[in-house]
C-alpha cells in the first residue's frame, strides 16, 4: 500500500471510531438537551487545541457475547488541550457508547490520562456521563473504579481536579467526583446518588424522583456535593473556564497573575453598603467586590450553607481565596455545613498557594439540638484545623461582631494569621453586650428597683468598655484598626509583604483532621 | 387553588429575627434551617418498625413480662430476619400487629408498660 492508501485507511478507521454509538444513540442524547462527549470537550477547550489519544482502544471483554461487540473508544474520550492557553488533561465518558458504562479498558484509558496529568503536573478535568459499572465485565469494572479513586487521592493537592457531571453518575461512580476539588452540575442533566429511587422504594417504601433525590439543585443547595451550578451545559463550560483562570497549574506554582484593575467603588462603596449596627444584615459579597480587582468575584458553593461565603478574586492581579461570614443569612453563624464548606476551601487554597483573606462578622455558632447531634463539634473543629494548618499568607479583617469561639475560628491571630485588621465597628468579645451584661451583672439587675433600666445601663456600660476593637488591639491581637475605605490598600500592601512567606510546620506523615 | 400555587412560587425569602445570646439579629433563613425537624424524645415503651417489612414470628403475648434484651418479634426486611428486642423491663401492654402483616416504616408494633422503680 502506498502512503496515500495507508492514509485513507487511517481516515476510514478514524471515521468509524468517531461515530461513537451511532446516529440513533446520538439523536437520543441530543433530544435530552445534552451535547455528545466530543462536542463537550470541544466546547470547553480552546479552539483546535484538543488532541485525542487512545481512539482505537477496544474493550477486552469476552463473556456474555461481548466479544462480538464493537464499542468505539470503549465509551470514553481522552486527550489533552488548553483553556486560555493553560494546559489540561481531559476525559469525557460517551453515553452513546454502551451507556458510557465503565469496563476494564474504559477505566484504563481514564487512569492513563490521569497518570499523564500527574506526570505533566497539569489540571485534570473529568466529564462524567455513565450508567455505571459495565456488569458484563464483572470484577474488572470494580477494579477500574478503584484504580481511579486511588489516583484521585494521590493527585489531591498536587494538581487541581475538576469533575463535571453531565448525566447520570450513580453508585460507586460518584466517589471519583467526590474525591476531586470542584464538582460542576447542570440543572435537569446531572444526577448523582449512591442508591437510586427504585432501591429506596423497595427497601424503605419511600417514593422520591431522581431529581429530588440527586438532581443538580439538591447537590448545589442541600448535600453540598456540588460546587458550581449551571442552567445549561454552555453556562457550565463558561464557569469551568473562569475557575481555571483563578487557580494554578499545580501545587508548585502560583496562579497566573492578571493585569491589576481597581474595584468599581461606585457600585461597591463600603461606606454605603455596610451598616455599623451589628444586628443589621448586608451582603458580604458586596464588601468582597469592594476590595477585589475589577470587583470580580467567583463564588464557590453559592447555594450551599449561604451563611458563609467562599470564592476567588484577585488583589493587585494575584488570586486570593476569600472566606467571609455572611450576615445576610442566619446572621453569618458557623454551623455544621458552613464549617465544612469553609474548611475544605481553606485547604484547597493552602494546597495551591492561594493567599487567604478572611472577613469576620459572626455572632458565634448556631445553637440547636439538630446541630449538636449532627456533630457541630467535629465539623466546627475542621475550620480551626484548616486555618491553623494553612501556611499560605493569611490576612484577616474583623468588620463587626467577632464573638466567642467564632472569633477564634475565623483565622484569628491565635491561629497564626499573618495580619489582623479591624474596622472601628469591630466588637471583639466573648459574647454580645446583651448576653454578657445579663450574665456578669445578673445580681445587680435582679436586685435593682427598676431591673430593666439597670439592664440597659449595664448593657451600655459593657458596650462602651468592651464592644470595640481596642481591647484586642491593646494586647496586639489586632495589628491595626483601619477605616473601612482603607481596606483594599492594607490588603494590597500585606499581600505584597507576604510574597516570600515560607512557613513550614513540624515534620509529619500527615495530620489527622476531624474529617 | 390559584392562591396556593402563587404562594408556592413565591421565592422571595423574608427576613426574620435570629436570637443568639439575648441579641436579636435581622437576617434571612436558608432552606435547611427552615426545614429542620423538631427534636422528639424517643419513647422506649413504644416499639416501632425501623424499616418497612413483614412481621414473622411473634414471641410474646399481651400481659407477658419482658426484660431488657428479650425477643419480642421478628421483622423480615431487606432479606433479613431482624430480631426485635425489648429495650426495657416491663409488661407487654398491646400488640398491634399479627404474624404475616406488612408494616410501613415507623409503624407502631408493640407497646410496653415499663416497670416502675419499686417493682
Amino acid at each position: 500500500m502506498s502512503l496515500k492508501q495507508k492514509t485513507l485507511d487511517l481516515k476510514k478507521r478514524m471515521r468509524e471510531a468517531l461515530e461513537g454509538g451511532g446516529t440513533q444513540a446520538i439523536e437520543k442524547q441530543k433530544s435530552g438537551g445534552k451535547l455528545i462527549a466530543r462536542e463537550r470537550i470541544l466546547a470547553l477547550l480552546d479552539p483546535k487545541s484538543f488532541h485525542e489519544y487512545d481512539l482505537f482502544v477496544e474493550h477486552a471483554a469476552k463473556d456474555f457475547d461481548m466479544d462480538k461487540k464493537y464499542l468505539p473508544g470503549d465509551g470514553v474520550i481522552t486527550g489533552t488541550g488548553t483553556i486560555f492557553g493553560y494546559p489540561v488533561c481531559i476525559y469525557a465518558q460517551d453515553f452513546t457508547v454502551a451507556g458510557g458504562s465503565l469496563g476494564y479498558m474504559h477505566a484504563k484509558k481514564i487512569t492513563k490520562i490521569m497518570d499523564h496529568a500527574m506526570k505533566m503536573n497539569v489540571p485534570l478535568i473529568g466529564i462524567n456521563d455513565s450508567g455505571g459499572a459495565r456488569i458484563q465485565e464483572g470484577v474488572n469494572s470494580l477494579a477500574g473504579y478503584g484504580e481511579i479513586f486511588y489516583r484521585n487521592t494521590q493527585a489531591s493537592g498536587v494538581i487541581p481536579q475538576i469533575s463535571v457531571i453531565l448525566g447520570p453518575c450513580a453508585g460507586g461512580a460518584v466517589y471519583s467526583p467526590a474525591l476531586t476539588d470542584f464538582v460542576f452540575v447542570v440543572d435537569k442533566i446531572s444526577k448523582m446518588f449512591i442508591t437510586g429511587p427504585e432501591v429506596i422504594k423497595t427497601v424503605l417504601g419511600e417514593e422520591i424522583s431522581m431529581e429530588e433525590l440527586g438532581g443538580a439543585k439538591i447537590h448545589a443547595e442541600i448535600s453540598g456535593n456540588a460546587h458550581f451550578y449551571a442552567e445549561s451545559e454552555q453556562e457550565c463550560f463558561e464557569q469551568i473556564k473562569r475557575l481555571v483562570s483563578f487557580i494554578p497549574w499545580n501545587n508548585t506554582r502560583r496562579a497566573l497573575p492578571f493585569v491589576k484593575k481597581e474595584p468599581n467603588t461606585k457600585n461597591y462603596n463600603i461606606e454605603k453598603i455596610f451598616p455599623s449596627d451589628p444586628k443589621q444584615p448586608y451582603d458580604v459579597r458586596d464588601i468582597i467586590r469592594a476590595v477585589s480587582d475589577d470587583s470580580d468575584f467567583l463564588e464557590v458553593q453559592e447555594r450551599f450553607a449561604r451563611n458563609i461565603v467562599i470564592g476567588f478574586g484577585r488583589i493587585n492581579g494575584e488570586t486570593v481565596g476569600f472566606v467571609a461570614n455572611q450576615p445576610l443569612y442566619l446572621a453569618g453563624v458557623l454551623d455544621v455545613d458552613s464549617s465544612d464548606k469553609a474548611a475544605r476551601f481553606i485547604r484547597f487554597c493552602d494546597a495551591f498557594n492561594i493567599p487567604l483573606v478572611t472577613f469576620v462578622d459572626l455572632p458565634g455558632y448556631l445553637p440547636g439540638i439538630d446541630q449538636e447531634h449532627a456533630g457541630v463539634i467535629r465539623h466546627g473543629a475542621k475550620v480551626l484545623y484548616a486555618y491553623s494548618e494553612a501556611t499560605v499568607p493569611k490576612i484577616t479583617v474583623i468588620t463587626r461582631k467577632a464573638y466567642g469561639g467564632g472569633y477564634i475560628a475565623m483565622c484569628s491571630r491565635h491561629l497564626k494569621a499573618d495580619f489582623v485588621f479591624a474596622w472601628p465597628t469591630a466588637e471583639i468579645a466573648v459574647m454580645g453586650p446583651e448576653g454578657a451584661a445579663n450574665i456578669i451583672f445578673r445580681k445587680e439587675i435582679m436586685e435593682a428597683e427598676d431591673p430593666e433600666k439597670m439592664r440597659q445601663q449595664k448593657i451600655k456600660e459593657y458596650k462602651d468598655k468592651f464592644a470595640n476593637p481596642y481591647v484586642a488591639a491593646a494586647y496586639g491581637y489586632v495589628d491595626a484598626v483601619i477605616e473601612p475605605r482603607e481596606t483594599r490598600e492594607f490588603l494590597v500592601h500585606s499581600l505584597e509583604i507576604s510574597i516570600n512567606k515560607n512557613e513550614k510546620g513540624p515534620f509529619k506523615k500527615h495530620g489527622i483532621p476531624p474529617f | 387553588m390559584a392562591k396556593k400555587t402563587k404562594q408556592m412560587h413565591q421565592v422571595k425569602p423574608e427576613f426574620f429575627h435570629l436570637i443568639l445570646d439575648d441579641t436579636s439579629y435581622k437576617t434571612l433563613p436558608i432552606r435547611k434551617y427552615t426545614s429542620r425537624k423538631k427534636y422528639q424524645r424517643k419513647d422506649d415503651s413504644l416499639i416501632n418498625a425501623i424499616i418497612p417489612g413483614i412481621i414473622g414470628k411473634i414471641y410474646v403475648k399481651e400481659g407477658d413480662e419482658v426484660h431488657h434484651g428479650d425477643k419480642l418479634l421478628e421483622l423480615e426486611a431487606m432479606k433479613m430476619y431482624n430480631q426485635i428486642l425489648s429495650p426495657l423491663n416491663g409488661k407487654v401492654k398491646k400488640i398491634s400487629v399479627a404474624s404475616g402483616d406488612k408494616v410501613t416504616k415507623d409503624q407502631l408494633l408493640i407497646e410496653i408498660e415499663p416497670f416502675t422503680a419499686n417493682e
